[in-house]
């Protein structure tokens, strides 16, 4: 993977997200914010998949949000092909979006329910104009639903005639329409069975083939995330505690947050569980409104030095020329 | 490799059919419901009346006959003459069409008042929700009917203007049901996804919020169009409605008014009709609001 | 030594509107003292409702346990009153359930839900609940218990709130736990805790566990023996090491292809399993699975395969065993 500017398609600088906490109902004040994104930066380059991973609370769905500008930002930059897209106005975002797109989570929240799936399918190229007939309308429908393995008999059935793998095909086939260069996938698979889990993984391998496309992957489950993305970001709380790629965060990974993380995903395989140490952790997330002073881990990390864990941010930094980041006092 | 292997796993299976949402569904929920199939029953035979009105009266509901002055019912007049001698039968036919007309026109041009302003209040939010909520509270602050008698006395009698007036004052309850669905259904995912592949605001209020905040709307209609009828007949008992000689339920009513000890069934009747006319938008909305909502909170319990 | 619980050809059905459901078809497993036994499935496979129905929680209408025996402690569980069972509930076989949110009471303090069972299946008074209470929290590692007990459930975070079921749960030291998806609705790390948790504690306590999960990772760590379910039947039961070694059934195959794992190296391809699991209403003939079968022949779509011995203690129900 090369640093070249060139290739670089989606980049993040110090980005934050603060959401306001208000009382009253006609003059509101603001008691406090929920850091829910606070300061994170990184690469993505084309053709890439980066993996965000982290827990509840952590600021992974947010910032995926953030970056198609669904939110606007509290600070920080993003740029998208070299531009800053951070601030732009309404119109321009609006062709942007041609160029970025987002998998949901839900499978069926995501499809309107009085929409059928060839409606839902085609939307964007309507919001786009990107056909001229109805006929080449309906040819692009029908070539996307075949692209993602549904009949295109079936571009007059509603969503509720689908099953839940069925429902985030659409939703890809909805994401694909456009041709984009980026496509968002927000825990894409968590909300299915697993023996589908593995078809929409393949499925979304595939199209990257065969489109060049450039994946942001979130999720919390990790190895789902290891299996697709070439790269991992880890973040806790709003930060980003490692990035490296998939081969060495699973073999050598520095953060304790990671390596808590790791060990309390079980492996299916009992013979290499009875061999795995298991890192467990003290207590539980904290919540982002009132996170810890300092490494904002440090409360529950089982290698915590006093007192400089308690008192500075540890800030992200290479390791090992190049590909892994960690933000870490103990290094 | 040309063909996704995606393909062979779903291409051939047909989709199960898990719940049945859509207009199919709710139809066999309202037919379900015993009082609501016979008030769809009515309000088709009323409408039929209204609608063949000419086909059906055996008179000119105009048609006077000084010499037949308040006769009870007979063979020539099932229900007898009114004061000038015109067929009460007919007169009853023809006043569906005032009744109904009113009805449905006065609730769609609230439902479509009601409804832009709601879409607008829960989707815009902030000032535009502020602004549009304190006109709602204001208009309902207005005591409605006496409001509607005293506007429709000022802009005068004749079909239109009972249609406006009614509303005028009409669309707020409208107004608020619609916010309270957008406020629930803006959140939902596809939303954020149209607005994510870059639907503008109007595309999102017109193709994915209004068609699914529109069931608690279908009910309130349905019981609107009842009390917007009995509304019409106040007014017409006031001498606020229609113009003579056209017949509405209301003015038969008031007419027939002062001869209840002599020919009573000069009142009773279009009384009979209207109470027949609410009573059966009521139970249709009961039937609606029954079907609507268990398949709107999805799929029922789910087997693990 | 007998098992503590042998579940014989338990069938629950559900009488539905849209037709009949065989949510549970003839399962039957056992489990003995001091055991965990994974129960593995996908959602809709029917492996809630099996455990509802050893509780006999089904609700009627619309569901039914229309057949078999649940031995427990040598009793058979379908043939108790009401009041007989609910001596059983909470005292000798207690669950917990998946959404911690839902499954407390929002408005009575912990230390009420929690002492709730020790009063009426122990005997015990207020103050001794209350006692035994911030015992059970300590257990489960709830810090500052004394003044938990005090607390109202939304204070709690999820993971907390799972804690609280697992010291309700244990209140009255009962020989078997069900624990139906117990950490789904937890963060990962959570999950891990909450599970070793449970391992500890069964452990030492002697509590037999069943724990229902379509985490494949979850039983082998923690399960030592499995039970597969597919549209409401067992399709593979044995030892956890022998099923992931060895796996019979072309379902529990293609599951475990199917599965990222993190020990995989790079870009291993998955497998999945084609299609989707079968919509209750609609059960294929023959063998539930061959639609999806990729080792599927003639008899497989005609002839519905019981559980045959592949090894000792290693059973499949699949017609490639059987000559």
């Amino acid at each position: 993977m090369s640093n070249n500017n060139d290739n670089i398609l989606v980049e993040v600088k110090d980005l934050k997200m603060h959401f306001p906490i208000s009382v009253g109902w006609m003059f509101k004040k603001t008691i406090g914010h929920v850091m829910a994104v606070d300061g994170i930066s990184f690469k993505i380059a084309r053709g890439e998949t980066l993996g965000l991973v982290g827990e509840s609370g952590c600021g992974k769905t947010t910032t995926g949000r953030t970056i198609l500008q669904l939110e606007r930002p509290t600070s920080g930059h993003i740029f998208f092909e070299g531009k800053e897209i951070t601030g732009i106005e309404e119109k321009a975002l609006r062709t942007l979006r041609r160029k970025m797109q987002m998998i949901f989570q839900d499978p069926f929240g995501s499809l309107n329910p009085r929409m059928t799936a060839g409606e839902i399918i085609g939307e964007p190229l309507l919001i786009h104009r990107l056909t001229q007939s109805k006929s080449e309308y309906e040819e692009k429908v029908k070539e996307l639903m075949t692209t993602v393995g549904l009949s295109p008999a079936m571009m007059e059935r509603y969503p509720h005639e689908f099953s839940g793998g069925q429902r985030q095909r659409i939703g890809v086939a909805r994401a694909l329409s456009v041709r984009p260069n980026l496509i968002v996938c927000d825990e894409p698979v968590s909300a299915l069975d697993v023996s589908i889990q593995a078809q929409i993984i393949n499925l979304l391998e595939e199209l990257q083939e065969k489109f060049h496309l450039t994946y942001l992957f979130i999720a919390h489950d990790l190895a789902v995330v290891r299996h697709i993305s070439n790269r991992i970001a880890v973040m806790y709380l709003g930060e980003i505690v490692e990035i490296a790629t998939r081969g060495d965060l699973y073999k050598k990974p520095l953060h304790p947050y990671t390596k808590s993380l790791l060990s309390a995903i079980p492996v299916p395989d009992p013979v290499v569980e009875a061999q795995r140490e298991h890192v467990l952790l003290e207590g539980e997330v904290p919540s982002p409104f009132n996170p810890p002073p300092g490494c904002k881990f440090h409360p529950r990390c089982p290698v915590a030095r006093f007192p400089r864990c308690r008192e500075e941010k540890p800030k992200l930094v290479e390791i090992e020329g190049g590909q892994h980041w960690v933000a870490c006092h103990g290094r | 490799m040309s063909e996704p292997i995606s393909e062979r796993t779903d291409g051939a299976i047909e989709p199960r059919r898990i719940s049945r949402i859509g207009a199919k569904a709710i139809i066999r929920g309202v037919f379900k419901y015993k009082p609501s199939r016979a008030g769809i029953v009515i309000i088709l035979l009323l409408a039929f009346m209204a609608v063949f009105a000419p086909l059906l009266a055996p008179y000119d509901p105009n048609a006077q006959d000084l010499y037949k002055v308040l006769t009870g019912p007979s063979a020539d007049h099932w229900l007898g003459t009114d004061n000038v001698g015109r067929d009460l039968f007919s007169r009853i036919i023809y006043g569906a069409r005032v009744s109904l007309t009113v009805g449905f026109f006065s609730v769609f041009l609230s439902v479509f008042i009601g409804s832009v302003l709601g879409l607008l209040a829960g989707y815009r939010g902030g000032v535009a929700d502020m602004i549009i909520m304190r006109i709602v509270d204001t208009f309902m602050c207005i005591p409605f009917l006496p409001f509607v008698l005293v506007l429709a006395a000022a802009l005068g009698p004749g079909l239109k203007n009972i249609i406006l007036a009614l509303s005028i004052l009409g669309w707020t309850g409208f107004c608020r049901i619609m916010r309270g669905q957008v406020l629930m259904v803006r959140e939902l995912p596809y939303v954020e996804a149209a607005r994510a592949a870059g639907a503008s605001g109007f595309r999102i209020m017109l193709k994915h919020l209004f068609p699914n905040c529109l069931a608690p709307i279908i009910v309130a209609v349905t019981i609107s169009l009842g009390g917007f009828i009995m509304l019409e007949s106040t007014m017409s008992f006031f001498g606020l409605g229609v113009q003579p000689p056209t017949p509405s339920w209301g003015k038969e009513l008031r007419t027939g008014y002062s001869y209840l000890e002599t020919v009573p069934l000069f009142s009773i009747a279009p009384g009979i009709l209207i109470t027949l006319a609410v009573l059966a938008f009521n139970f249709l909305g009961d039937g609606l609001r029954d079907s609507l909502d268990p398949r709107l909170r999805g799929e029922g319990k789910k087997i693990e | 030594m007998a098992p503590l619980l042998e579940v014989k050809n338990l069938s629950t059905h559900f009488f539905t509107d849209d037709g009949l459901i065989r949510a549970v078809d003839r399962i039957s497993y056992d489990i003995h003292e001091g055991e965990t036994v994974g129960l593995v499935g996908e959602s809709g496979c029917g492996k809630s409702v099996s455990a509802l129905s050893l509780l006999r929680l089904i609700p009627n209408p619309p569901g039914k346990i229309v057949g078999g025996e649940i031995l427990f402690e040598g009793r058979d569980l379908l043939k108790l009153t009401e009041d007989e069972m609910c001596e059983v509930r909470g005292n000798k076989m207690a669950m917990i359930f998946q959404e911690p949110m839902n499954s407390l009471n929002p408005v009575k303090t912990i230390g009420w839900q929690i002492s709730e069972p020790l009063e009426i299946h122990l005997g015990m008074s207020r103050e001794e609940g209350l006692k035994k209470c911030v015992q059970l929290l300590t257990d489960v590692k709830i810090p500052e218990p004394a003044a938990r007990v005090n607390a109202y459930p939304h204070l709690f975070s999820g993971g907390m709130r799972q804690r609280t079921m697992i010291a309700m749960g244990l209140g009255c030291n009962p020989k078997l736990i069900i624990a139906d998806e117990p950490t789904t609705a937890l963060d990962v790390t959570t999950q891990a805790q909450l599970l070793e948790l449970m391992k500890n504690l069964t452990r030492d306590y002697g509590t037999a566990l069943i724990i229902i999960t379509h985490n494949l990772g979850v039983v082998a760590r923690y399960a030592d023996r499995i039970n597969v379910m597919y549209a409401g039947r067992i399709i593979e039961k044995g030892a956890a090491k022998d099923i992931f070694k060895n796996p019979q059934h072309p379902y529990t195959e293609g599951l475990m292809a199917s599965v990222p794992r993190l020990d995989h190296d790079t870009k291993q391809k998955l497998v999945p399993i084609e299609g989707q699991p079968p919509d209750f209403l609609h059960i294929p003939k023959g063998c539930s699975f061959h639609p999806r079968c990729v080792y599927a022949f003639d008899r497989c779509r005609v002839e519905t395969p019981e559980l045959t011995p592949i090894s000792e203690k290693h059973e499949a129900a699949c017609w490639r065993n059987v000559k």
